[in-house]
């Protein structure tokens, strides 16, 4: 029987309702009175030397507050990185310094240069226009491999190269890896692309900063994943605020997908410029802008080996991967080709040796970071594809080589360093054969054939890593912060209950998910809970939203500060009660002396534990508020697997996906229709990853797909309705909900269904394609059919 | 944006007296002028609505030639235009709904875009552009890139389309922008058949002689067996590359004749 | 500046406003109706749909001007005077229609404008209807599902668990 309420209900959503009549407040929607508006000229050059800006008469121009320039950012600290590798040799990264507005040079076509403050948008904008730049434009590096050329042009002069990092891991496997795959009995070896995206919530980027004279404090609102990591990286990296005088908010905000997990130059300026200018200052992002200056994801070229032995068992893995990293270090972006990617590639998979490694180049791009799955999507690609390219080299059911070589036991320990505590893949792809009916196919590509079509079936599986992360070991890992969260749970007199929690939610649903967990502990009912989140004012600390971590992190912060609820809420019902504490039950918002019908209403609890007359004050201190901090102890590892089935028209390349089938293994499920939901929005960026999406430069470094227009979008008839089952359930073993996360999965486990599907699809026409880069856009399928 | 002044006319004489100020430009329904006022990419003193004219407005049979006012939305030739169906269909599937409320065939035309559907309709009707000031053959009427006949301050008022006996418009949408990658309109007259091709040519819309021929012999689509295009002269973007449309407008020619017969 | 007229959500408004004010400007900052949101800046997104005499515009892409007399209809006069919500956002909270909620607004206002057209539409009617309407969070699943339901339909069968 489906739950009506608590932990395991279909809950509806209480946020839609603001959201569904226009009342939500996103931070667009915030005014300010007397606010100015800020308009960044950015560089149209890939790469430049700036020689010098006359802003003379554009500061005449009517309505113009002041212009900034990068001078005017001389003595304030650079936007910060937030994770540093250390290579293959132990020496760190090369990290380039990021200064707020462009210093010397430009590095990326969008990269700021100049920023107008003035009375409207317009007049800043045409203030901006008479701003008269001199810039030297100079050669630009776009592909990584030419980058790493010897005397390639560098992106930043004062570092040796455009190198990054070049990492090994584990380094100490390599000599058995390369030794493993040079007696293999089968090597199976692929080259691929991990096409860059633009995450695209379609909220575009804003920021509002206000200054308060009367006690010197700022407040910046902002379309942020995470409002206390804005604060800390820009209190204390940037502008030098402390955190007491600073305060950062994140309203509604309308989709992150990990590119407003970042600490942005226009959050820094904003914040900056209203206590120069004493006024507030808004910087609204158009779609245009937000191409060139939200941080791209993805953008990882591959090349992928899986040894086998006569068996068909899995013996080694090597890859070599070129990750670009754009023009500067975005917030987490050196952590995604590495931590996020190379312990992922076990895969679901029993493969005792795996060494990983990687490049992270410059370029003079857009930063490149965290986008929805973050180095897993990339990780499960590779591993996905070359598993069903070996399948159809030794000519073996791909389904059949998978489960062959399924990691069985738990815990499982990786050879890439982290520890699977639970799952079960046979569980979930027995599952997906059933809720995809995978029985039913040959049938359906029977009726494909005969209207001219060619149908393919494509299946994956996947693992991510998500709950990030046990601080300790995210610290030996290069995090410069642990990555735990916290919970404050504020029960007020009259018995409802303030959840203050670190997790930001902009489409999650948590305001809705979390009460049914505290309702749940507490037997209360739901509409006594409301979650507060998004204003460090409010919230003791949080370090945001992202990894799928908010309910297994910050809700298990949250559930060990409502078991302190009930553990002091006991002392004071023990005491009404006249009874051992020892005997108190909590159950149906009641505390009942155990067998007997004794008991008292928590409305009476809470109403003594602030308004009594009778307390007993010796004991415990009167008041119902505990925060909690939660640190996981590993990481939590969803899995599952998943089916897509393509139509494939051969006059023309189009692909469309007919049919798609998910069976995921999040461990517990909270509320089912927002866990669905949110692998349903998964798939179709994945969707969008295969057959849409491509983030194109050319040569010279401009942005080729640099609207709608040219970048792809998924649509409504894009994509089918698609199953999803949750069913298998194999419970984390070290977070008290035993919930997974279920955010990116879809996102994660989606691309290689669909390529796999597509080459399947192609073979059935007789051609023997191997491999197609994404997006398999109708050009590309069809011109690989040429061949 | 840049600043401009707004007037809404109510007559074709009053719009183009009004559009013989410096910098004056003519809105239709915005779909595409707006945006492109937004990119700061034009920067007339004064916007000239067509939409309040009556005369522009409008759908309506003359013997055997279809007549759509120049100001006339997507949507209204979707569901007006029921003399032409290939036409109605067409006007059917440009954009998306709300866009179709908005956009008009005048804009459309006088916009010329080469991944525009409305271009090749009326140039594989043989229609004829109706301005203020004259009547031009649709053969005439298009010139390129973004580029017609039509002079400073002059306006579509009328778009005339002989009815076909057959036609049919077949689109290969771009991914992102859901425009033409490559369109072909086919129409069958009692004096040949023509076919234009729209979203694939460098030059914009343009016949392809060689299939009117071969179709005019033989209206079906084994006539155009053999014969293609030559991709010398078409759009290679992020989208397609020349060989790739050239492919497709065989492919596209042949669905539409099979579709028209 | 010249003075416009509208009535909106049932109220007559008026402003001055310059020859270069959208229509989603002048609700959004002089009406203070946020509700209808900017996504873009190419005319694609639809998170800006409103009704203009009973019509799907997108109001990104008409000048305030334009609209003088006009009768609009925005996300914030769907629901009754009471806080009722109208049938079709009704649907979409049901059946988990919506996440972030920034698509949301243009979401329902096109689909009141297909039922409106069309009251008893297919999935894939459903499906090309929203051709201009882009949902990042949803994949569209949940949307197609509550405007289905929306128009009376029997959802329970669509995949799902
Ligand atoms: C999201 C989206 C999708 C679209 N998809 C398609 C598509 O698939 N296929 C397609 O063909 N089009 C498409 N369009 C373009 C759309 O059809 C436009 O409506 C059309 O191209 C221009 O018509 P308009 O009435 O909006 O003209 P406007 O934008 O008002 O004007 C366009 C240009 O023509 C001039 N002009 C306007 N009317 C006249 C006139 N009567 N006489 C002289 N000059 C005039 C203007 O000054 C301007 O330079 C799309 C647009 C959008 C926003
Ligand atoms: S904001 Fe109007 S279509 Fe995107
Ligand atoms: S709900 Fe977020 S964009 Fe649709």
């Amino acid at each position: 029987m489906p739950k009506d309420s608590g932990i395991g209900a279909a809950s509806k959503r209480r946020e839609d309702v603001r959201f569904l009549t226009g009342a939500g407040n996103y931070t667009d929607d915030i005014n300010i009175y007397g606010q100015a508006y800020v308009y960044f000229l950015r560089s149209d050059v890939a790469h430049g030397k700036i020689n010098s800006i006359d802003t003379s008469a554009a500061a005449e121009m009517p309505g113009v507050v002041r212009i900034f320039t990068g001078a005017d950012f001389e003595g304030v600290g650079g936007l910060p990185c937030g994770w540093q590798v250390t290579d293959r040799h132990g020496q760190p990264m090369q990290e380039p310094a990021h200064p707020v507005l462009a210093q010397g040079k430009v590095r990326h076509v969008g990269d700021p240069i100049a920023a107008v403050v003035a009375d409207s948008l317009q007049e800043a904008r045409d203030a901006a226009e008479a701003i008269e730049l001199d810039i030297e434009e100079l050669p630009a590096v776009v592909n990584m491999k030419a980058a790493l050329q010897e005397g390639a042009p560098k992106v930043h002069d004062d570092l040796t190269s455009n190198l990054c990092y070049d990492w090994g891991f584990v380094e100490d496997n390599k000599a058995a890896v390369d030794e493993a795959i040079k007696n293999a009995a089968h090597v199976t070896t692929l080259e691929l692309v991990n096409n860059r995206l633009v995450a695209n919530p379609m909220e575009p980027r804003v920021a509002v900063g206000d200054y308060s004279r009367a006690n010197d404090e700022s407040t910046l609102y902002t379309t942020s994943q995470n409002p206390h990591v804005i604060r800390l990286l820009m209190g204390a990296f940037v502008l030098g605020i402390p955190e007491h005088k600073l305060r950062v908010v994140a309203p509604d905000v309308g989709g992150g997908f990990g590119t407003k997990i970042f600490h942005y130059a226009e959050e820094a300026f904003c914040t900056f410029a209203a206590k120069k200018c004493n006024r507030p200052v808004k910087w609204t992002a158009s779609r245009s802008e937000a191409f060139m200056s939200d941080a791209h994801g993805r953008d990882h070229v591959t090349k992928i080996e899986l040894a086998l032995d006569a068996d068909n068992n899995f013996t080694a893995i090597r890859t070599e991967t070129y990750a670009n990293m754009g023009a500067y270090l975005s917030t987490f972006a050196p952590s995604v080709p590495t931590w996020l990617h190379g312990t992922l590639m076990a895969g679901n998979y029993r493969t005792p040796l795996i060494y990983v490694n990687v490049k992270a180049v410059f370029t003079n791009t857009v930063p490149v970071d965290a986008y929805r799955g973050a180095g897993r999507p990339e990780a499960t690609y590779q591993l996905e594809r070359v598993v069903d390219k070996a399948a159809r080299e030794l000519g073996v059911d791909p389904i059949a080589l998978r489960r062959q070589n399924f990691i069985s036991e738990f815990p499982y320990a990786t050879p890439v360093a982290v520890e699977y505590d639970t799952g079960n893949y046979f569980a979930t792809m027995d599952k997906l054969e059933e809720v995809a009916d995978l029985a039913g196919f040959e049938a359906r590509r029977k009726a494909s054939e005969a209207s001219g079509k060619l149908r393919g079936l494509g299946v994956n599986c996947y693992i991510e890593a998500c709950g990030i992360a046990p601080s300790n070991l995210v610290g030996q890992l290069g995090a410069r912060a642990g990555l735990y969260d916290a919970a404050t749970v504020r029960v007020n007199a009259t018995g409802t209950i303030s959840v203050m929690v670190g997790a930001h939610s902009h489409g999650q649903g948590h305001e809705t998910a979390f009460p049914q967990v505290v309702a749940d502990m507490l037997g209360i009912d739901e509409s006594m809970i409301e979650i507060v989140h998004g204003d460090s004012s409010k919230i003791p600390f949080g370090m945001g939203t992202y990894g799928s971590r908010s309910l297994a992190v910050c809700g298990s912060a949250m559930v060990k500060a409502t078991e302190k609820i009930i553990k002091k809420a006991k002392k004071i019902a023990s005491h009404l009660l006249e009874a051992s504490e020892a005997d108190i039950e909590v159950k149906d918002g009641k505390f009942t002396v155990a067998g007997t019908d004794k008991s008292v209403a928590w409305g009476d609890v809470t109403l003594a534990a602030y308004v009594p007359h009778n307390y007993p004050l010796e004991d415990i201190e009167p008041g119902l508020e505990e925060t909690a901090f939660y640190d996981p102890s590993n990481f939590t590892y969803p899995s599952g697997a998943y089916c897509c089935e393509v139509e494939l028209d051969p006059d023309t390349g189009k692909v469309t996906i007919e049919r798609f089938a998910a069976a995921d293994d999040f461990g517990n499920v909270v509320n089912p229709m927002i866990v669905e939901g949110q692998v349903h929005g998964g798939i179709a960026q994945g969707i969008g990853q295969a057959l849409l999406e491509n983030c194109v430069y050319d040569d010279e470094g401009q942005l080729l797909s640099a609207s709608y227009m040219d970048y792809a979008m998924p649509r409504a008839d894009d994509v089918p309705f698609y199953v999803v089952d949750h069913s298998c359930q194999t419970p984390c073993t070290h977070n008290p909900l035993g919930v997974k996360g279920c955010g990116e999965a879809g996102a994660i486990g989606s691309p290689p269904a669909v390529v796999n599907a597509v080459i399947d699809a192609i073979q059935s026409g007789g051609k023997n394609v191997l491999h197609i880069d994404m997006p398999l856009s109708p050009q590309r399928v069809w011109a690989a059919m040429q061949d | 944006m840049y600043a401009f002044d707004f007037e809404q006319p109510k007559t074709i004489a009053e719009a183009v007296a009004a559009l013989a100020d410096d910098e004056a430009q003519p809105l239709s329904g915005g779909q595409t002028l707006i945006p492109t006022l937004k990119q700061r990419l034009a920067m007339p003193s004064k916007l000239v609505s067509l939409t309040a004219i009556p005369e522009m407005k409008g759908v309506c049979m003359n013997g055997n030639t279809l007549c759509i006012g120049g100001a006339t939305p997507h949507a209204v030739v979707a569901a007006e235009a029921s003399a032409y169906p290939a036409l109605a269909a067409l006007a059917s599937n440009i954009g998306d709904p709300a866009v179709r409320n908005r956009g008009t065939i005048g804009g459309s035309i006088a916009n010329n875009d080469p991944a525009a559907c409305y271009p090749s309709a009326a140039l594989a009707s043989g229609a004829t552009i109706v301005t203020n000031s004259r009547e031009i053959a649709a053969d005439d009427y298009f010139q390129g890139l973004f580029q017609t006949a039509l002079e400073e301050g002059e306006i579509v008022t009328e778009v005339r389309f002989p009815v076909p006996q057959a036609a049919n418009y077949q689109k290969f949408v771009q991914p992102a922008s859901r425009f033409a990658l490559v369109g072909v309109f086919v129409a069958k007259y009692a004096d040949g058949v023509r076919v234009a091709v729209t979203g694939a040519s460098n030059d914009g819309v343009f016949r392809w002689t060689e299939a009117e021929a071969a179709l005019s012999a033989n209206f079906s689509p084994s006539a155009l067996d053999g014969l293609s295009v030559s991709a010398d002269g078409m759009i290679g973007d992020l989208h397609g590359t020349p060989e790739y449309r050239a492919h497709l407008i065989g492919v596209m020619t042949k669905r539409a004749v099979a579709a028209a017969s | 500046m010249a003075k416009v007229t509208m009535t909106v959500n049932g109220r007559k408004v008026s402003g001055e406003v310059p020859g270069n004010r959208l229509l989603v400007e002048f609700l959004r900052e002089d009406q203070r109706l946020t509700g209808t949101h900017v996504g873009c800046d190419t005319s694609q997104c639809g998170a800006c749909v409103v009704h203009v005499n009973g019509k799907a515009v997108k109001s990104c892409t008409m000048m305030a001007s334009e609209a003088d007399g006009a009768d609009i209809t925005t996300i914030e006069g769907m629901a009754e005077a009471d806080g009722t919500m109208h049938p079709i956002q009704q649907a979409f909270q049901d059946n988990h229609g919506l996440q972030c909620g920034f698509c949301t607004p243009g979401m329902v206002m096109s689909a009141a404008a297909l039922l409106k057209d069309n009251p008893n539409p297919t999935e894939a009617d459903v499906r090309h209807y929203l051709e201009g309407n882009i949902c990042r969070c949803t994949g569209y699943h949940n949307i197609v599902k509550a405007i289905l339901a929306a128009a009376g339909q029997d959802v329970s069968k669509i995949a799902a668990e």
